[in-house]
C-alpha cells in the first residue's frame, strides 16, 4: 500500500534520478523537514537540546562524514576523535581570531563569523584528513585502522601540547565565547534552545543532501568501486589516489564540522583529551556500523540509537523507577552493548537495512502474496 | 530524519519530571568509571548530610531537602545533561566534584542564575567574585595547594630549596595543569628547579613515567591526580622505592581508598587536606543516630570517616549554613538560587559555627566577600599512618603565598573577563 511506483509515472530523466523517486517517500522526507525546521523549535527547551537534539544532529553529521570514508570507500578509520579535535580547535581560533607572531610582533585575523568559521574547521579538517589518508595509498584493512589510530593519539597529544591552539589559556581548555549569526547568539551561555538547534540543523541538513548526491555520482561510484575490488577498480580507470583522498578529504570534512559544533555550539568548553579522545572515535564507528554502512539514512539512525537510548534508559531507570544511579548506569553499558552484539547479530547491515526490508514488506501490505 | 517523531514522543515522557516545592540540591555524582573510588565517598557523604539535616532538624529552616542524583562518570557531556535535566528542579546550588564539568558549567550557571560551589577544584580564578559572581571555590582552591605544598618543603629544608629539584606528576586535564603556573611563580621566587610530568587519564599505566622519576632523582614528587591514577602512583612510588615522606599529593589524591592498597609501601605519604580527617567528631554522633542506624545512609555504607567522605560532608555543611544564611537574609524559608548566592556570599565559618554543628576544629576560619569567593587560602599537610591506618594532620593550617596567588588569579579573570565581555563589579 505504501511505497508503491504504480501510477507514479517519470516523464524525464531528472524527475527519474531524484533522490526520492516513489512518492509516498518524498512527501515523508518533505514532512520531516517541515517538522524539523517549522514545528520543533517553538516546542523545545533547553533540556531537549542540550540531551537529545544537539548530540543528535552532531553525531549524525560524524557518522554521515565516517560512513563516507568506511561505508563508502571502504577505509577504516579510527582517528575520528582526533578529526573532530581538528575541527574544534581550528574553528576555535577562527572565531577567536587566528594570530601569528613573526619576530615578536603579533598579527591577528580578525575573528571570523561563526557560520565561516565552522566551515573553515571543516576545510582545515579536509587538508589534516589528507594528510594522514596517505597511507591508506599502501596499506589496507586492520593495518590502516592501525595507521588512523596513530592520528588519533597524535592530535590529541598535539592539541595538549601546543599552546598555540587553546591560546595559552593555564587550563589548557577552549572556551567559547559569545558569536552569533545574523545577531542571534548561537554559541556562549546565552544562546535560546532554537538557535542552537536550528544553526546545528542547517548544517546537518546541507551536509546530508550533499553527501546524498556525492555518494549518488560519479565520485560515490569511484569510491564504492575502490571499496569493492580497488584492483578491478583500477583497471577500469579509478585513479586510486584521487579516489580515496578524496574520500579522506571529504568524510575529514564533514567530521571536522561535527568537532566544531560539537565545541561551539553544544560543549561551549572542552578539553581535548577528554572530549576527542579513542572513546570518541568508537562511539562514532559503532554508529556507522549499527547504522548500516554505506547509507546516509543509516548515519542517522545509528546516531539517533546511540544517543538517545543512554538518555532513555537513564531516565527509565533512574527517574521512572528510582534505581540508585550508580546501578542504573552499569546495566545502561551492559543494555547498550547487548543491544548492539544483538543488532549484529540478527541484522548484519545495520538499521538501514532493517528499514529497507521495512518498506519492501510495506510495498506488498497488506496483501502480500 | 525520520527519528524525529520517535525522539518527540520520548521527549515527551521525559520533561514529565514532577515540580518540587521543597529546597533542592543536586547532586552530580560519579559512582561509575576509573573515578568512581573518589566519587562514591564524596557523594555518601553529601547525601548522608543532607539525610542527617531532613532526619534531625526537619529540614532547613522547616524546608525539607531534596537532592536528586545523576550520574555523570566524571564525563563531562554526561554532566552537561545532568546539569540541564535538574536545573529545572528548581536547584539551588551545584557541587560537581569534577574540574572539566565545572569549566563547562560556569557560563551556564552564569546565564541560568545559579550558584556553583566548588571547594578545593574548579577554576582557581573564580575566587575573584566580581567577575565570577554565580561561582565560589572557598576555602581553599589549586594554586593554594600547590603554595601550601612548597611552603611545607620549605620548612622541611630550613627555608632554602634553591636547586632541589620537585616534580610535578599531573593528570593531564584542565584539572591537572591548574597549579603549573603557579608552581613556575614559586620556582622563579624560591629557585627550585622544577619538571612536569603528565599522566594521560585515566592514569593505570604510568610506568614510563616513574621511570623518568628514577632516572631524574627529583627531591620531592607533587602530585596532582585523581581516581585510579592515585593508586597506580602510590603505588610505582613504593616500587621504586621513592621516599614516602617526600611524596605529597594535592587533597584529591589523598584519600583511604588512594594509600590503602599499597599496604606498607604507602607509609609516610603526604597530601594535602582543607579539611581535618577521622570520624572522632560530636557530628558522627548524630549521624550514627539518625542516619546510618535507621538504614538511611547512601550507597553501601562503607565510607563512613575516610578522608573524602568527610569532604562530602564538609561540602553539604557548607551549603546548609548558606542556605541558612540565606533564608535570614531574606526572610523567607522558601529560597531561590538568587537568594542562594547573597547567602553564599555573605557565609562566615567561624570556629564556634564549626563546634555548634558538631564539627570541632575540622575546618579553617573564613569569611566571603563580594571580591573574594576563596576564603583565605589555608591547607594543612596530612600523612598517612600504615600501621594505624589513619591519616594525620602534620602541620597547623598555613597560609598559601598570597603575593604569588593575588596577582595570578586578577590576570586569570580579567583574561576571562575580557574574553567574554563580562563588566567585573559588585551589585
Amino acid at each position: 500500500m505504501f511505497y508503491r511506483e504504480a501510477g507514479d509515472f517519470k516523464t524525464s530523466y531528472v524527475d527519474d534520478g531524484q533522490t526520492f523517486p516513489i512518492r509516498f517517500d518524498r512527501y515523508r522526507y518533505y514532512a520531516v523537514l517541515v517538522v524539523a525546521f517549522a514545528v520543533v523549535p517553538f516546542v523545545i527547551n533547553d533540556y531537549w537540546v542540550n540531551s537529545i537534539f544537539l548530540p543528535f544532529l552532531i553525531y549524525a553529521i560524524a557518522a554521515i562524514g565516517l560512513n563516507i570514508l568506511t561505508g563508502y570507500c571502504g577505509q577504516v578509520s579510527l582517528g575520528t576523535g582526533g578529526f573532530m579535535a581538528v575541527g574544534a580547535y581550528a574553528c576555535y581560533k577562527f572565531m577567536t581570531g587566528v594570530d601569528i607572531w613573526i619576530g615578536g610582533e603579533q598579527y591577528a585575523l580578525p575573528p571570523i563569523n561563526i557560520f565561516f568559521s565552522v566551515i573553515l574547521a571543516g576545510i582545515v579538517t579536509a587538508f589534516v584528513g589528507m594528510l594522514f589518508g596517505l597511507p591508506s595509498l599502501r596499506i589496507k584493512g586492520f593495518y590502516l585502522a592501525v595507521a588512523t589510530l596513530a592520528a588519533q593519539f597524535f592530535l590529541v597529544w598535539l592539541f595538549n601540547k601546543w599552546e598555540w591552539s587553546f591560546n595559552y589559556s593555564a587550563s589548557g581548555q577552549i572556551n567559547a565565547p559569545e558569536r552569533g549569526v545574523f545577531g542571534v547568539a548561537v554559541t556562549g551561555p546565552n544562546t535560546h534552545a532554537w538557535a542552537a538547534y536550528l544553526f546545528c540543523l542547517v548544517f546537518l541538513t546541507i551536509l546530508a543532501i550533499m553527501a546524498r548526491n556525492l555518494t549518488r555520482g560519479s565520485m560515490g561510484r569511484k569510491w564504492m568501486a575502490i571499496r569493492d575490488m580497488d584492483i578491478a577498480a583500477e583497471i577500469i580507470g579509478v585513479n586510486p589516489l584521487r579516489a580515496k583522498l578524496s574520500a579522506f578529504a571529504v568524510s575529514s570534512f564533514y567530521i571536522g564540522i561535527a568537532g566544531a559544533l560539537f565545541f561551539a555550539v553544544y560543549l561551549g568548553a572542552a578539553e581535548v583529551g577528554e572530549a576527542f579522545g579513542i572513546s570518541k572515535s568508537f562511539l562514532v564507528l559503532f554508529m556507522v556500523i549499527v547504522g548500516g554502512l554505506g547509507s546516509v539514512f543509516g548515519s542517522f539512525a545509528g546516531a539517533a540509537f546511540l544517543v538517545l537510548l543512554p538518555v532513555l534508559l537513564k531516565n527509565v531507570l533512574v527517574s521512572g523507577l528510582g534505581w540508585p544511579t550508580d546501578l542504573a548506569a552499569h546495566l545502561e553499558i551492559m543494555i547498550v552493548g547487548g543491544l548492539i552484539v544483538t543488532f549484529l547479530i540478527l541484522e548484519p547491515h545495520g538499521l538501514a537495512q532493517l528499514w529497507r526490508v521495512i518498506k519492501e514488506k510495506l510495498r506488498l501490505w497488506p496483501f502480500p502474496h | 530524519m525520520k527519528l524525529k517523531l520517535a525522539t518527540l514522543a520520548l521527549g515527551a515522557v521525559m520533561a514529565a519530571a514532577p515540580a518540587m516545592a521543597d529546597l533542592v540540591f543536586p547532586s552530580l555524582s560519579y559512582r561509575t568509571g576509573p573515578y568512581a573510588p573518589g566519587g562514591i565517598p564524596f557523594a555518601d557523604g553529601y547525601a548522608d548530610y543532607f539525610t542527617l539535616i531532613n532526619e534531625r532538624d526537619g529540614g532547613i529552616g522547616g524546608e525539607k531537602i531534596q537532592m536528586p542524583e545523576c550520574e555523570t562518570a566524571y564525563n563531562t557531556e554526561k554532566g552537561v545533561e545532568c546539569y540541564e535535566s535538574t536545573k529545572g528542579l528548581g536547584s539551588l546550588v551545584y557541587q560537581p566534584l569534577s574540574t572539566g564539568i565545572t569549566y563547562q558549567l560556569i557560563p551556564k550557571v552564569t546565564a541560568d542564575g545559579i550558584p556553583m560551589l566548588t571547594s578545593g577544584l574548579g577554576r582557581t580564578s573564580a575566587k575573584n567574585g566580581t567577575v565570577f559572581p554565580w561561582v565560589f571555590n572557598f576555602p581553599a582552591n589549586y594554586w593554594d595547594g600547590a603554595s601550601v605544598a612548597i611552603k611545607h618543603i620549605l620548612d622541611e629544608q630550613g627555608g632554602d630549596i634553591s636547586g632541589t629539584k620537585i616534580t610535578l606528576l599531573y593528570h593531564n586535564s584542565a584539572y591537572g595543569k591548574e597549579p603549573i603556573r603557579t608552581l613556575e611563580q614559586l620556582s622563579e621566587k624560591h629557585g627550585f628547579e622544577l619538571s612536569l610530568i603528565p599522566v594521560d587519564s585515566p592514569g593505570q599505566e604510568q610506568k614510563s613515567q616513574w621511570l623518568q622519576i628514577r632516572r631524574e632523582r627529583p627531591d620531592y614528587v607533587i602530585m596532582w591526580g585523581w581516581g585510579v591514577m592515585n593508586q597506580v602512583a602510590i603505588q610505582e612510588a613504593s616500587n621504586i622505592r621513592f621516599p614516602m615522606d617526600k611524596f605529597i599529593g594535592i587533597w584529591w589524591s589523598g584519600s583511604e581508598n588512594d594509600v590503602v592498597p599499597v599496604g606498607d609501601g604507602a607509609h609516610g605519604y603526604k597530601a594535602l587536606t582543607f579539611h581535618n580527617m577521622g570520624d572522632d567528631y560530636p557530628l558522627y554522633d548524630d549521624l550514627k543516630t539518625y542516619v546510618f542506624d535507621k538504614g538511611l545512609a547512601a550507597g553501601a555504607g562503607d565510607q563512613h570517616g575516610s578522608a573524602v567522605y568527610n569532604r562530602g560532608l564538609y561540602g553539604a555543611m557548607l551549603v546548609v549554613e548558606a542556605a541558612k544564611v540565606a533564608q535570614e537574609i531574606h526572610g523567607t524559608s522558601k529560597i531561590t538560587p538568587e537568594m542562594m548566592r547573597d547567602g553564599l556570599e555573605s557565609l562566615e565559618i567561624t570556629e564556634e559555627t564549626m563546634t555548634a554543628l558538631g564539627l570541632p576544629k575540622f575546618g579553617p576560619e573564613f569569611s566571603v566577600t563580594c571580591e573574594n569567593h576563596g576564603g583565605n587560602g589555608y591547607a594543612a599537610i596530612a600523612q598517612w599512618d600504615a600501621k594505624a591506618g589513619e591519616w594525620n594532620l602534620i602541620t597547623d593550617y598555613v597560609q598559601s603565598d598570597q603575593e604569588i596567588i593575588q596577582p595570578l588569579i586578577e590576570a586569570d579573570s580579567m583574561a576571562y573577563a575580557e574574553e567574554s565581555g563580562i563588566e567585573p563589579g559588585c551589585n
